[in-house]
């Protein structure tokens, strides 16, 4: 699942860094750490919904299950099986 | 729960947080009619200080003009003070429509609807013409009211990179699917005085099928050749299919807003926009003001063009002094500091030397990007913007950051 994780980082890091200079590791947090705001997140979510064929439901796509590219590596696999 | 000690200790503590972090806000009582020279008391409870105000929207300095004001007097004495009712059930004149009129034909749209603020247009107009078949693709530094706006409507939101139209063609792709698409912009950006790529914008969304929304609060009565707006500075007049915008700026400077575009849009807005529906619209005096404030601008390009070289002459001086300016050409004139402490510090030595001026600092700009935001205005002038740079240079001499670089600047003070 190590490929799940380099995707979601490079789309991450790709989507929402403004400048070049920062950093961002798999446990950065992204929505509490202001890198990303909520209503960001529906990009990042239908990105994930149509690279990996799989439907999340509002109640599982929360801003908590968005903030570290570790934490949405669990969600997708939790959908891919 | 009644207003008990255990609550009224909690609403203490959140006020304290704020005030310990430095974004408690303080008002500072302007004893005066705006304009360029006023009267203010700061802090409270002080004697008054006369100021030069180089913080203010009054772009065309119409705020206090005579005849704006002879105006609002006549509409005051032959249609009253208030209206008593929204719109649709008693509350409408005939200078309510006649507004509509000549703000359509000022705009080069095809209908308008007015709205007691633009933050109640930006709040309303997107819930009443988009459902959850659609898109919203917004810039990521518009206004808060959009934002609001936003929220209250069904429709799917994303955003796209500040004016990156490569990220916004990718948005527009990856939206493809749905009914219709509406990318949403600041005409000029409040915070960076920056302009949106509007033909661009418009030329994408051409390409994608998308409607173009532009909240032109910054713009209206100075953009553009004959001041009507960044649709006229971008060569996209009649492009744009919603354009709203305040009469509590440059336009006179009191209240109200409207939502201007195409008529079926408009017209959606007065069945179904629940800030038009449900609250009484601009008052009659205001409306005879912002009667007289078109009449004015149409007239005459003479406040437009005096207010664009007085932009020119400040942009320059601060740029010969040292400072380090946001890029642009419109009056706001954003002076970076960086460092959070350093712009209030800067902003309390300014007006010492009698200029008043604000600093911004997070969350009202990103981390690191303190700065004092100035606004220039056509009831400016030349000695003001003078002694405004001679004091400029004094403070920026006291903190030694004439003629330093970012870099240099973030070195000695951090961000």
């Amino acid at each position: 699942m190590e490929n799940i994780k380099d995707i979601v980082l490079e789309y991450v890091i790709n989507e929402y860094l403004e400048d070049e200079d920062e950093e961002l590791t798999y446990d950065t947090p992204l929505i509490s750490g202001g890198i990303v705001d909520s209503f960001s997140m529906v990009s990042l979510k239908r990105f994930l919904e149509a690279k990996y064929k799989i439907s999340i439901p509002d109640d599982k796509a929360t801003p908590e299950a968005f903030d570290t590219v570790n934490k949405i590596t669990e969600l997708v696999k939790e959908f891919t099986g | 729960m009644s207003f008990n000690e255990n609550v009224r200790g909690i609403y203490q503590d959140q006020l304290k947080s704020l005030q310990n972090a430095g974004i408690f806000k303080v008002e500072r009582f302007i004893h005066s009619a705006q304009a360029a020279d006023i009267e203010v008391e700061f802090p409270s409870g002080s004697s008054l200080k006369k100021v030069i105000n180089m913080c203010a929207n009054n772009y065309l300095g119409l705020s206090s003009h005579p005849e704006v004001v002879k105006a609002a007097h006549e509409g005051l004495e032959t249609r009253g003070y208030g209206m008593s009712s929204v719109r649709f059930i008693c509350g409408t004149q005939d200078i309510h429509k006649e507004l509509e009129r000549k703000v359509t034909e000022f705009l080069g749209t095809e209908d308008t609807i007015l709205f007691p603020s633009c933050m109640d247009a930006n709040a309303g107009v997107f819930e009443a013409i988009l459902t959850d078949e659609d898109v919203m693709i917004s810039d990521r530094l518009v206004h808060a009211s959009i934002i609001d706006g936003i929220r209250l409507c069904s429709a799917m939101h994303d955003t796209f990179k500040h004016s990156n139209m490569e990220h916004l063609e990718q948005k527009l792709q990856l939206h493809s699917d749905k009914r219709f698409k509406v990318v949403i912009t600041d005409g000029v950006f409040s915070m960076d005085g920056d302009t949106a790529k509007l033909k661009e914008m418009v030329e994408l969304c051409d390409k994608y099928d998308a409607m173009v929304f532009v909240d032109d609060s910054h713009s209206s009565g100075f953009i553009g050749k004959t001041g009507r707006g960044t649709h006229e500075h971008c060569g996209v007049m009649g492009k744009i299919d919603i354009i709203t915008t305040t009469f509590g700026k440059a336009l006179g400077g009191a209240s109200g807003g409207c939502v201007s575009g195409r008529k079926e849009l408009v017209e959606m807005c007065r069945q179904k926009a629940r800030p038009y529906l449900f609250s009484n619209t601009i008052a009659p005096v205001v409306v005879s003001g912002v009667l007289k404030v078109l009449e004015i601008l149409s007239k005459s390009t003479e406040r437009r063009d005096k207010l664009e070289a007085n932009t020119a002459y400040w942009r320059k001086g601060l740029t010969e002094a040292g400072f380090v300016l946001q890029p642009g050409d419109t009056p706001i004139v954003p002076v970076m500091l960086f460092n959070a402490k350093l712009s209030q510090d800067f902003s309390k030595d300014l007006y010492d030397e009698g200029i008043y001026a604000i600093g911004f600092f997070f969350p009202v700009v990103p981390n690191g990007k303190a700065r004092i935001r100035t606004q220039i205005s056509a009831g400016h002038e030349i000695q003001h913007l003078d002694k405004a740079l001679d004091a400029f240079i004094k403070v920026g001499k006291k903190y030694d950051i004439l003629g330093k670089s970012k870099k240099e600047i973030i070195e000695k003070y951090g961000l």
